[in-house]
């Protein structure tokens, strides 16, 4: 990841719905980083998220501008995918293309520049995260809501293996979360997550909070908070085997 | 006098994309004026009137609405010419996907919709083939892969065209489209079409209701691929 030096980003504040200028005026996101982006539903979480992922430079209706260690980057950065300093995941839950799996991985890797052997690589990832596996003969429109995001998981750790990660709400996506976000968040990376989960909001080193379009504060997680976290894992993996459980078609037992 | 073509499936957003674009030409201190060209009915001028720059349309009614905007060029150039206006922006109905209604110094834009799949790029033919702008939309109603894959299609269908990723609802895209416009060649005094448009004149262009080869003349092609002439 270091080929192009990216080490950091930078968000210059623009304005929230009512035009009035964001409280929280710049914010620096360094490698390694992940930053959590939390709110209400439609207090702008996603369209943070796209101006990053588009490289706003004032022309969005925020007005907010994205810096590459300190630059407004070159235009074929923000176009050409083999150039592209971003892999995003969006809420976007189904593929509208009509093609087998295989024949959409090869041509995705081959539109950044990489071995369509990696096809194969990204289908075995997929099937860790998912109950039903993928074949690479299957058409992606028969996918089920679950198989599709795991593949879009697994698409971004190996094919769009880029900088910065953007992640919108992996938790709606019925596969395993914390896997999930182990995989996008390889090392020296800047990952930007929006989430509703208690847990994934508390794994983030800090949360941006959102209000009205704007962003309206940075929260450090604190030690008191790291020490919840833990506690909501431990929660969180029982409710996962109990929900594998249930999947499998067994009995329940007593909770120990 | 620049002239920007704007063509594109009905639906893919040409106008949204356009006016966002236009937008941004005023910004600029351009004064761009639109002819919208459309097959019967249009409301589109009430959007492009409200942007406060001069609006024309042509309704093409029983003709082909491709062919109806190709022989008016001139006729829309003068008018723009007496709009006081600098940039003409030509939006088509976006009708035949065999017609590409470019003329050769002109700016080529062709609009598509990337929920449409990644085979369209493909079949789309001289529309896309021939311009010089891609403008994608919808990108956001499918995943990044899904828009990279549709890229790569696009680029082996016109592998020297520039492609702008655009939302007609939040107007991304839409300065780099109105740079493209603004840095586009002057009008020629005689422009050529870029491509030709399909053999068009048969038994139905002259209005013959009554399906069926028999009740047909001229040169007919038959489904697999066989061609004959048939008439005195």
């Amino acid at each position: 990841m270091a080929q192009d030096g990216t080490c950091t980003l930078t968000i210059i504040g623009g304005v929230d719905k009512d035009g009035s200028l964001e409280r929280v005026g710049r914010l620096e996101m360094r490698r390694g980083e992940v930053i959590g982006i939390v709110g209400p539903t439609g207090s702008g979480k996603s369209s943070l998220i796209a101006d990053i992922e588009q490289f706003a430079a004032g022309d969005t209706p925020s007005g907010r501008k994205i810096l590459i260690d300190g630059c407004e980057p070159r235009s074929e950065t923000r176009s050409d995918p083999r150039k592209k300093l971003i892999a995003q995941l969006s809420q976007n839950m189904h593929f509208l293309a009509d093609m087998t799996v295989g024949e959409f991985l090869r041509m995705h890797a081959k539109s950044r520049g990489r071995s369509p052997d990696l096809a194969e690589r990204v289908i075995e990832l997929a099937n860790t995260l998912t109950g039903e596996p993928v074949h690479p003969d299957h058409h992606l429109t028969i996918l089920s809501g679950g198989q599709s995001r795991a593949l879009m998981v697994a698409d971004i750790a190996v094919i769009s293996d880029s900088p910065i990660v953007l992640i919108d709400e992996i938790e709606n996506a019925g596969i395993k979360k914390r896997e999930a976000l182990d995989l996008l968040t390889g090392e020296g990376k800047i990952v930007v997550v929006v989430t509703h989960d208690p847990m994934l909001a508390l794994m983030t080193s800090r949360r941006v909070v959102m209000k009205n379009g704007g962003m309206v504060r940075v929260i450090e997680t604190s030690v008191d908070e790291e020490k919840v976290c833990e506690d909501l894992a431990k929660v969180d993996s029982w409710l996962m085997n109990l929900r594998e459980t249930i999947r499998r078609g067994e009995v329940v037992g007593a909770a120990t | 006098m620049k002239l920007a073509v704007i063509a594109g499936t009905p639906g893919s957003g040409k106008t949204s994309v356009l006016i966002h674009a236009g937008r941004t030409l005023l910004r600029y201190g351009l004064r761009p004026a639109v002819v919208k060209i459309d097959c019967l009915w249009t409301e589109d001028d009430r959007r492009f009137e409200r942007l406060g720059v001069p609006v024309a349309v042509g309704l093409a009614k029983d003709m082909c609405p491709d062919h109806y905007s190709i022989y008016n060029v001139d006729e829309m150039l003068e008018w723009a010419r007496s709009q006081q206006a600098d940039v003409l922006l030509n939006e088509t109905a976006g009708l035949c996907l065999r017609c590409a209604p470019y003329p050769d110094s002109a700016l080529a834009v062709c609009v598509i919709d990337v929920t449409t799949g990644p085979n369209a790029p493909l079949k789309v033919g001289p529309l896309l083939t021939t311009a010089d702008v891609v403008v994608v939309t919808k990108g956001d109603m499918v995943s990044q892969a899904e828009r990279e894959v549709f890229r790569e299609r696009i680029l082996e269908a016109n592998p020297g065209c520039r492609i702008v990723e655009a939302n007609g609802l939040t107007g991304k895209g839409a300065a780099e489209l109105a740079e493209l416009v603004r840095d586009g060649p002057e009008v020629g005094g005689d422009m050529r079409l870029r491509h030709n448009p399909p053999l068009a004149i048969c038994t139905l262009c002259t209005g013959e209701l009554r399906v069926s080869k028999r009740h047909h003349r001229g040169v007919l092609r038959h489904l697999d691929g066989f061609m004959e002439y048939s008439g005195e």
